[in-house]
């Protein structure tokens, strides 16, 4: 069914740290090889080894130059998967009900079996979230990991997507939105959450944490070298132990 | 947008296909037995060959019959029943006329509105995209049908309501420029708003995500032809409105007719390409391109 639910009972997704992801792409080959060797079809590497590679991939860091109208320029890594909206462009354009949102998490999903590459879900997402499979011919997207955080066979800690569990950084995180007790929701609240695209009105799940301010060092005297030492009189152990020293 | 030819090819024939189908449904021209088959045939052979063009568009085409499930929401999937039905209609109908010279004006008035209306539901799988600010208007729902009608119009030979046609076609198809050309500005959607940076300052792409293409740019972001649309453009509408115009109007003759026709359908195909080539997907100001 490609109309969306008006409301789901949990409501999974990530917050993205703009202010810790450090770049690295870990999660996005994290991502590559969880959703290769599970769940759906392979993510597909045409011409891998030749000249113009092209692979398919549910999650990309990009790097952005951030330049204030004053002061210096500053780098922001910036990973982008799907978005898990609640008001999924992308579901409703569907004409075979291959893409749906699930009542009971909100996690958006592709049933592989009916999709027919029409391509129009892609052209739908204004994220750029969903990619064509370059040898399925079926729409590729994120399931938010729905095979790990489902699955008792796995360690608990391991029972969160892919690229939460593998970031170094520490930059993602995955947790219930309709829990007000949250992480996830505290950390929106206190870091001040925001959607991207919000003029789109996609009510995206994912949220984004801005970079924090940049620490500034204040005034520097630049003949700070030339003054004398602060601790004239030290009244450390160290203190103590050079006033015996200098009466023996 | 990849300007692709199937679906180039889809739209702008079907459109034909169905706009001639809307004349022939309401007796315009009034014909019977063989001139009615030879009528007909060009009718389902736009619609038709448009329709299976659409599915070479398709990744996996041997499971298009699934799209016809999910109309309540989907204008694609309203489209595939609305062309079927359509047809439907329109065969019976075409069969009264050709084999038993009996007119069953129930069915192509209902043939006819039919018509109208899928061209209506294509439009709408383009016009529905907020992600494509030049297609999200209320003005490509009005340049399929005007288009689709002036072409049907031409093909059926009602000189009068082509000429009439041909001139709101014209007209709808600059505005669809001038208002195209502002449309991904007015949007409100940039790539500051994209990636939530812009309250710190102007945000421009540093490094793509990867160092070869991916799918999303080659559907997306079509740049190359872009350089030429101001030449492309009026050589569409000297091709698809001026000349037709010209030329019907100098006299009625089957030689100046058949050209009319030649020139419409070569420029309907450079408007069509236009339409996809000049679209831009937002997704490119994640890509620093548009």
């Amino acid at each position: 069914m490609t109309t969306l639910p008006e409301k789901t009972e949990r409501k999974l997704g990530l917050v993205i740290d703009l202010d810790t992801c450090v770049g690295c792409h870990a999660c996005v080959i994290s991502c590559k090889g969880w959703n290769t060797e599970n769940y759906g079809s392979p993510l597909a590497d045409v011409d891998a080894y030749g000249e113009n590679p092209v692979g398919t991939f549910l999650n990309r860091v990009h790097s952005y130059e951030v330049t204030p109208d004053e002061g210096t320029s500053q780098l922001v890594h910036f990973p982008k998967s799907c978005l898990h909206c609640e008001d999924a462009p992308c579901v409703t354009v569907c004409p075979t009900g291959a893409s749906y949102k699930r009542s009971e998490d909100g996690i958006v999903l592709v049933n592989e079996s009916d999709c027919i590459g029409c391509g129009l879900c892609a052209w739908a997402c204004p994220y750029g979230a969903r990619e064509m499979d370059g040898i399925e011919k079926v729409m590729k997207k994120c399931t938010l990991c729905v095979d790990r955080i489902y699955n008792e066979n796995l360690e608990p800690e391991d029972q969160i997507p892919s690229c939460v569990r593998t970031c170094p950084a520490g930059a993602r995180h995955f947790g219930d939105f309709n829990d007000p007790d949250s992480q996830v929701n505290k950390l929106v609240l206190e870091r001040g959450g925001m959607d991207l695209m919000p003029e789109q009105q996609t009510k995206p799940v994912n949220k984004y944490l801005p970079p924090r301010p940049k620490d500034t060092l204040g005034e520097i005297d630049i003949l700070a070298p030339l003054l004398k030492p602060v601790a004239e009189k030290p009244d450390t152990f160290i203190g103590w132990l050079n006033k015996q020293l200098d009466k023996i | 947008m990849h300007p692709s030819p199937s679906v180039i090819i889809f739209t702008a024939l079907s459109g034909l296909g169905f706009g001639l189908l809307v004349f022939l449904g309401l007796k315009m021209p009034d014909v019977t037995g063989v001139l009615a088959f030879i009528f007909f045939v060009i009718g389902f052979g736009l619609a038709v060959g448009g329709l299976i063009s659409s599915t070479f568009h398709l990744g996996r085409p041997e499971r298009s019959l699934k799209a016809f499930k999910q109309w309540r929401s989907s204008w694609l999937s309203r489209e595939a029943i609305a062309a079927v039905f359509t047809l439907s209609v329109m065969a019976v109908y075409a069969i009264g006329r050709i084999f038993f010279d009996y007119d069953i004006r129930i069915l192509g008035v209902v043939g006819a509105i039919m018509s109208i209306v899928t061209v209506f539901t294509t439009s709408m799988i383009y016009a529905q995209l907020k992600s494509i600010p030049r297609w999200n208007t209320k003005l490509t729902p009005a340049y399929f049908l005007s288009l689709s009608l002036a072409g049907g119009a031409l093909l059926a030979g009602q000189i009068t309501f082509c000429l009439l046609l041909l001139l709101i076609s014209g007209i709808i198809q600059l505005l669809v420029w001038i208002k195209g050309d502002r449309a991904l500005a007015l949007s409100g959607t940039t790539i500051e708003s994209g990636t939530g940076l812009g309250t710190i300052g102007r945000v421009r792409a540093f490094e793509p995500p990867h160092t070869g293409t991916n799918y999303l740019l080659k559907e997306f972001v079509h740049i190359v032809g872009r350089k030429h649309s101001a030449k492309l453009r009026i050589i569409a509408l000297i091709l698809m409105i001026g000349t037709p115009i010209l030329l019907l109007s100098l006299s009625f003759s089957h030689f100046l007719a058949a050209l009319s026709v030649i020139s419409h359908i070569s420029g309907l195909f450079i408007s069509r390409w236009l339409f996809f080539a000049e679209a831009e997907h937002v997704v490119g100001l994640y890509y620093g391109k548009r």
